[in-house]
């Protein structure tokens, strides 16, 4: 089991260093897949299931606030989850990294 | 004299949207609500038959994006409809519950497709062609079936046979009239039409009076029944006989109503604060079914609304049709007293213009040559007179961009005229085509006016060439400013390159293009970075719509061995592949491989990397030739292996499909392969430039040559060619009808210049990756194949932790 932060419901998920820069990974938290990518000033995760179709935006590729789903070129703002372009959204995380260590609550 | 309540527009389709545009661009202030019945925002209902054609999503033909209406600050309502109003004390009612306040309400409620009174009209099956969901049922259901019936064989009807014939769906057009599109068509024009449309795939059925839908057991469309006792079987009915006016609200609101809501001059109704504008609306007795009307009714409207004059004297039609192959516009009259007509019966063209008495041009029909049709519509509209009508039809062939008045319509969809993208050009400093239509909007509807645009454009830069499009949109850079950075800064990877001029980091969309631009122009010193590549090119493999990846081994000519057809079986058993598919490229395709597994079936296969998930050199196709066949002119599968082998492993700026044939029987499909190789009685044929995806294209015979050897040496010339100088993500076809085929022989056939090519070719060849697959083995990061939960059993093969 996860590791978890007391009180404040952060949970382990994983180490730092197995997201390359700009790049997403993916993992399961309470049955949710999430996505967690890592951006050149900090970390953001989001829902891994596009909206439109379900996509795994942690393959996505990452700009210095954005993804964009590789499945149908979705794009989706990393701090707001909005869509860009287009009314859809997808849930955003609290996550930060903490002694090489990633740390996650969902919203 | 108007208050602040501002304007309501009812109905959200190109006259809504129309509406808002003309008087946002008249009063930037005046409040401005936009109400949709549909679910979606504006979008280009002309292109319906794209959306059915090709899967094009209805979010690629929204007219606006939501930053468009959030700028002007047009408050846009989806899936509400206006169910009432009291119209003097300004209040409108939604089907929300809510009410709104507004000074003067737009009727913009369109039509509903006509469905004649058949019996059968209600069953399963039957549906009409006017909103995406319509597009989505005929879609689905026309896979299942044998035959479709389309009722109706004018401009719609025309369009949505011909979306389910390119769909593979056999296709009946079924017509009540003895020709088609008797509205817009003379009967000699109309008679080409229908053997062009058969060309096409569709069956054209002329004289038919459908009486009733029979139905099978199931209460489902079995077919049509006539009225000469014959039947067509057919399991989808799309009725596009025409449109009804929707009227219901103008009658809700005790308007003035015949066939559509009556207006005046000023599109006024006959309540002073009520406009109707569009397909609903009834103008001197005249209701136009189609597109071009509207914006001309708009802008009346837009002055009418802003206090200003205006008068709307109607509008000629003009029609132009959009079905791949058949080049089709007619204005005005299609018939007259004088007519001038030039017309080839063996070309299939036919050039006719209808002229009244004094020399008016009243009409022009023009299909299989439509050169100069945007003069011509211009001539109808603006009623010119000419003395020698074979004259304006000889000038118009000849005419180009520059000689059209400033008043001639350029865009009929988004209704856009020549002087508008003209000044936009000048105001804007634009310098690609795909600048312009963004601005202008020309081009963006159904984009057979894009040629002219790009015309407009080289005009107004005096002969300068065009900038090609934007590599990078959102830094605003070009491929080649982007190139001069890269050189004289030495740039050698995309981080870099985002932090010498910004590229690449807003969007990110660029960052494979800027990725293949630095690989191509450094060659071995470029520093790769995952994160700047599709994630095809991360994991190599191609990702699929649930997320797994397909598998795709080099397999060169096409030529496997037994063996390796043993490894492919044991592959599939032992990972419980869902399915194993030959593809067109003479390969097999291992689908449903997850992420974590890519290694490990790697491994198991034993063979290099197809890079069919990559903008790249894919494969050479080739027939058995010399080998087997008693055809055969040349040794197709030696020259083809030997081809494939030269190329592969090499990124390219789209993907690059090649073929070698071993005789003009073209087996192979060498004809329509970016790089085709032809053998011929004592030599051999290179084709380039050729296509048979979303474009067909025969490919452009670049030089023929007296041995394959010579004929590689052209190939490898052309394809390192193409990566100096093609856009990326543009394929051979568009490059060389970009540039055309003079030029790129000059480039590539020069002996010195061909030597200069081979060499760079061979410098990046050795630069290059043939087989990323090896990555198995030495991953470019412990996670490259991993989720951060991956089971530990599937990461990375064993080897990965062997070799470290």
């Amino acid at each position: 089991m996860s590791p978890v932060l007391s009180e404040t419901g952060f949970v382990a998920v994983g180490a730092a260093a197995d997201v390359p820069a700009l790049e997403g990974r993916s993992v399961l938290v309470d049955g949710r897949r999430i996505a967690i990518f890592r951006l050149p000033d900090g970390w953001a995760a989001t829902d891994a299931a596009c909206p439109h179709r379900g996509g795994p935006l942690q393959d996505g590729i990452v700009a210095d606030h954005c993804v964009t789903c590789p499945l149908h070129n979705r794009r989706f703002d990393l701090r707001t989850g909005r869509q860009d372009g287009g009314d859809d959204a997808v849930a955003v995380h609290e996550v930060f990294e903490r002694d090489g260590m990633l740390w996650m609550r969902l919203a | 004299m108007f208050s602040t309540h501002g304007i309501l527009v009812a109905g959200g389709g190109i006259a809504g949207q129309a509406v808002c545009e003309a008087v946002r661009a008249r009063d930037p202030h005046v409040a401005l609500t936009l109400v949709c019945a549909e679910a979606h925002k504006p979008y280009d209902r002309v292109r319906l038959g794209a959306l059915l054609a090709d899967g094009t999503s209805v979010e690629d033909l929204r007219l606006r994006p939501d930053e468009w209406y959030a700028d002007r600050q047009i408050t846009v309502l989806t899936s509400t409809r206006v169910v009432g109003a009291d119209l003097d004390a300004g209040t409108v009612a939604l089907s929300d519950g809510t009410v709104r306040h507004a000074d003067r309400v737009v009727l913009c409620t369109g039509s509903d497709a006509f469905v004649p009174p058949l019996p059968g009209r209600e069953l399963p099956g039957v549906v009409v062609f006017r909103d995406p969901a319509d597009c989505a049922a005929m879609v689905a259901r026309s896979a299942q079936i044998e035959r479709a019936a389309v009722i109706g064989g004018g401009l719609l009807g025309l369009e949505a046979a011909h979306a389910l014939a390119a769909r593979g769906c056999a296709t009946s057009v079924v017509h009540l009239v003895d020709r088609l599109m008797e509205r817009q068509l003379d009967a000699p024009a109309a008679a080409m039409l229908a053997p062009a449309m058969e060309g096409l795939g569709v069956d054209v059925r002329l004289s038919h009076a459908t009486q009733e839908i029979a139905a099978d057991p199931d209460g489902r469309v079995a077919g049509l029944l006539f009225s000469d006792g014959t039947s067509l079987a057919c399991q989808l009915v799309v009725v596009a006989v025409g449109i009804r006016p929707q009227v219901g609200l103008a009658r809700t609101l005790g308007l003035a109503v015949e066939r559509g809501i009556v207006v005046d001059d000023r599109l006024t109704t006959s309540h002073p604060r009520v406009l109707a504008v569009g397909e609903c609306a009834q103008h001197r007795g005249t209701v136009h079914g189609i597109v071009a009307p509207i914006h001309d009714q708009a802008l009346v409207a837009a002055r009418t609304l802003t206090g200003a004059d205006a008068a709307y004297a109607g509008s000629i039609p003009t029609a132009k049709l959009k079905v791949m192959g058949v080049d089709l516009v007619t204005a005005g009259a299609a018939e007259g007293e004088r007519e001038v007509l030039a017309a080839d019966a063996t070309a299939q063209t036919y050039r006719k213009l209808v002229l009244g008495a004094d020399g008016t041009v009243l009409g022009a029909v023009l299909l299989g040559d439509i050169r100069g049709a945007e003069l011509l519509m211009d001539a109808v509209r603006t009623g010119t007179t000419t003395e020698d009508g074979l004259a304006l039809l000889a000038e118009a062939s000849q005419a180009t961009a520059a000689e059209l008045p400033d008043t001639a319509q350029v865009c009929n969809c988004n209704g856009v005229c020549k002087g508008a993208i003209v000044g936009a050009i000048r105001e804007g400093g634009l310098g690609s085509t795909q600048e312009v239509v963004r601005v202008t909007r020309a081009g963006a509807g159904c984009g057979s006016c894009k040629p002219i645009v790009s015309e407009l454009l080289a005009l107004e830069r005096a002969g300068a060439a065009e900038e090609p499009a934007y590599l990078c949109p959102c830094a605003r850079q070009t491929r080649e400013q982007l190139a001069a950075i890269v050189r004289d800064e030495d740039v050698r990877s995309v981080s870099a390159l985002g932090e010498a001029c910004g590229a690449g980091r807003a969007c990110g969309a660029c960052k494979p293009g800027l990725s293949y631009l630095l690989e191509e122009r450094q060659a071995g010193r470029f520093r790769q970075e995952r994160h700047a590549k599709f994630i095809n090119d991360r994991v190599h493999a191609n990702i699929q719509h649930d997320g797994t990846f397909s598998v795709v081994p080099r397999i060169r000519g096409g030529v496997v061995t037994a063996d390796e057809l043993r490894r492919f079986a044991d592959v599939a058993d032992k990972y419980e592949l869902p399915m194993i598919k030959i593809t067109g490229g003479q390969r097999i395709d291992l689908l449903g491989v997850t992420k974590e597994q890519l290694p490990a079936v790697w491994e198991d296969l034993g063979m290099p990397s197809g890079y069919a998930y990559s903008k790249a050199v894919r494969t050479v196709k080739t027939c058995v030739g010399t080998q087997f066949c008693r055809f055969g002119l040349g040794d197709a599968i030696t020259v083809g292996i030997d081809l494939e082998e030269a190329m592969e492993g090499l990124h390219t700026p789209h993907k690059v499909k090649s073929a070698v044939a071993g005789c003009p029987r073209n087996c192979s499909e060498a004809y329509v392969k970016d790089i085709g190789l032809v053998a011929v009685e004592g030599g051999w044929e290179v084709y380039v430039g050729g296509a048979s995806g979303a474009t067909i294209r025969k490919g452009d015979l670049l030089a023929t040559v007296a041995t394959a050897a010579e004929g590689k040496r052209v190939a490898l010339a052309f394809l390192q060619h193409y990566r100096e100088e093609g856009d990326h993500l543009e394929r051979t076809y568009g490059y060389l009808e970009r540039v055309g085929l003079d030029a790129v022989q000059a480039a590539v056939l020069d002996p010195e210049r061909m030597a200069a090519l081979l060499e760079r070719f061979a410098i990046a060849r050795a630069a290059c990756d043939p087989d990323p697959w090896r990555e198995r083995s030495a991953p470019v990061h412990p996670k490259q194949f991993a989720e951060l939960d991956s089971d530990a059993a599937l990461d990375l093969v064993a080897p990965a932790e062997a070799t470290r």
